[in-house]
């Protein structure tokens, strides 16, 4: 464990493990966009919830789970503790200010972006994990899955407007954190880096976008 | 002659460490040809004849490479041209009746000595702690004796830019000082004289990094795009990637 307590304690070992859990959780995304994305089949949730099933009970997959858990969990703490540590390198503020002279606004607010990030993922958590999980709620022998939970949860709207500005979130996040994962990494290459920030955009675009539909497109009965 | 510049300038006055500072407004009259720190020299004897405490900044070659120069213009360390340090920037880069902001470095590893001019020993602390070679190099080889391929020895000295001045820590966000440690351990870490050392001198110079109060990287860019001799953030990838390498075997 000596060996990798850096991740830790150094500065740049804790932004390994930002980058580390960062690049997992875009692989979770990744695999819970496709999913998802099950729903725009338009056939009453029949294939995604057919996927759905698989995930909840397939062995590897709940193995996973845990590790993406603890993968969360690391990437919030430390960045909160990374972020706190951070502000206190300048105490005497300057004067004038021309940050955007230098650097985007959202490279600068992973902070703010992941904390709206996470209350977003609060909301997201109780309506379909907790339930699905912890509860009796849905269960195929009692005629309700988690697609009529989710038929349920986007008819107000509130929800959808909180999924919306998450969605919204994750996007920004995911426009400095993609790139940036790599960089952390010591992954820069005059060859390679343009492709990397070309696919970081890219993904940062269509998966939020992918995600977003999902709430709107059933709120406004799109899919049935 | 050109016609003189009438121009408003808000600079930080503090008397030392121990005190808290605030801006005081002054009146100058510049020509566009002056450089940024030439307008500080008229500023200053206006103030010596009026008996006022003239204003405190570095400053040494004023040709760009001892890195002593070190103003906040407006929110932009060395000001807002690209690739220049405030000794290089004139006053034809502003516009007459201009209001110009002018600080000090901020980042607690640079604490303010008097006004403009902060204590960047951190900077010298960060080097003793590893950014030398101390294997004995002997007398001069031939010159091809020791073969460096071009592309090495062109990133090595792109990194031996870095005059030190500390651009990159009053830019960034996190007062990070990344970009400079990341160029002396790439410049040391390239060539076949540094490499017997590298391990121990990439965690001895973040080590002395972290202890002396700088930030993090967030990897914003900031640092680069301010920086007068334009290093590149490659360099800051090639201290993560000495830095992981000497980790994971146990240095």
């Amino acid at each position: 464990m000596k060996l990798l307590s850096f991740l830790f304690t150094s500065s740049i070992g804790r932004k390994v493990l930002m980058a580390v859990t960062g690049l997992s959780l875009v692989a979770f995304l990744l695999v819970h966009a496709g999913i998802n994305a099950c729903i725009f089949f338009n056939d009453s949730g029949k294939t995604f919830n057919h996927a759905a099933e698989f995930m909840a009970h397939n062995w590897l997959i709940r193995s996973a789970e845990i590790g993406l858990f603890l993968g969360l969990l690391l990437h919030i703490v430390q960045g909160l503790s990374l972020t706190a540590s951070n502000n206190q390198k300048r105490n005497n503020k300057y004067g004038a200010s021309a940050g955007n002279a230098n650097s985007k606004w959202y490279s600068r607010s992973m902070g703010i972006l992941g904390s709206l990030l996470l209350i977003f993922l609060v909301m997201h958590l109780k309506h379909f994990w907790v339930v699905s999980r912890f509860t009796d709620a849905i269960q195929e022998t009692a005629g309700s899955t988690l697609f009529d939970e989710m038929v349920v949860v986007f008819t107000d709207p509130l929800p959808v407007f909180v999924y919306v500005i998450g969605c919204i979130s994750l996007a920004y996040h995911l426009l400095h954190g993609f790139q940036s994962a790599f960089q952390s990494l010591g992954i820069n290459h005059p060859a390679y880096s343009p492709i990397i920030q070309s696919i970081g955009v890219g993904f940062s675009i269509i998966v939020p976008l992918v995600f977003a539909a999902m709430p709107i497109a059933m709120h406004l009965g799109w899919i049935q | 002659m050109s016609k003189l510049m009438k121009l408003n300038l808000k600079v930080w006055r503090q008397k030392n460490a121990d005190n808290a500072g605030k801006f005081e407004e002054y009146k100058v009259d510049a020509s566009p040809d002056m450089s940024f720190l030439e307008m500080f020299d008229v500023l200053n004897e206006q103030l010596i004849e009026t008996g006022k405490e003239p204003v405190a900044f570095d400053h040494d070659c004023r040709e760009g490479i001892c890195g002593m120069c070190s103003m906040v213009i407006d929110g932009r360390p060395h000001g807002p041209k690209q690739g220049v340090t405030t000794c290089q920037l004139h006053m034809r880069s502003f516009n007459d009746g201009d209001t110009i902001t002018v600080e000090p470095w901020r980042a607690n590893g640079f604490p303010v000595i008097k006004d403009l001019t902060v204590n960047r020993s951190a900077f010298d602390r960060i080097i003793a702690a590893g950014g030398f070679i101390s294997t004995n190099a002997g007398n001069a080889v031939d010159a091809n004796s020791v073969l460096i391929p071009k592309d090495v020895a062109d990133e090595a000295f792109e990194a031996a830019t870095c005059i030190g001045c500390g651009a990159c820590v009053s830019a960034c966000k996190n007062a990070s000082a990344m970009l400079f440690v990341g160029a002396k351990v790439t410049q040391l870490s390239k060539l076949p004289q540094g490499k017997p050392e590298r391990e121990t001198r990439v965690v001895a110079m973040v080590n002395q990094m972290d202890a002396e109060g700088f930030g993090a990287c967030t990897n914003t860019g900031a640092c680069a795009a301010e920086c007068p001799k334009q290093i590149p953030l490659s360099v800051i990838a090639n201290l993560n990637r000495e830095y992981i390498g000497a980790k994971m075997n146990g240095k």
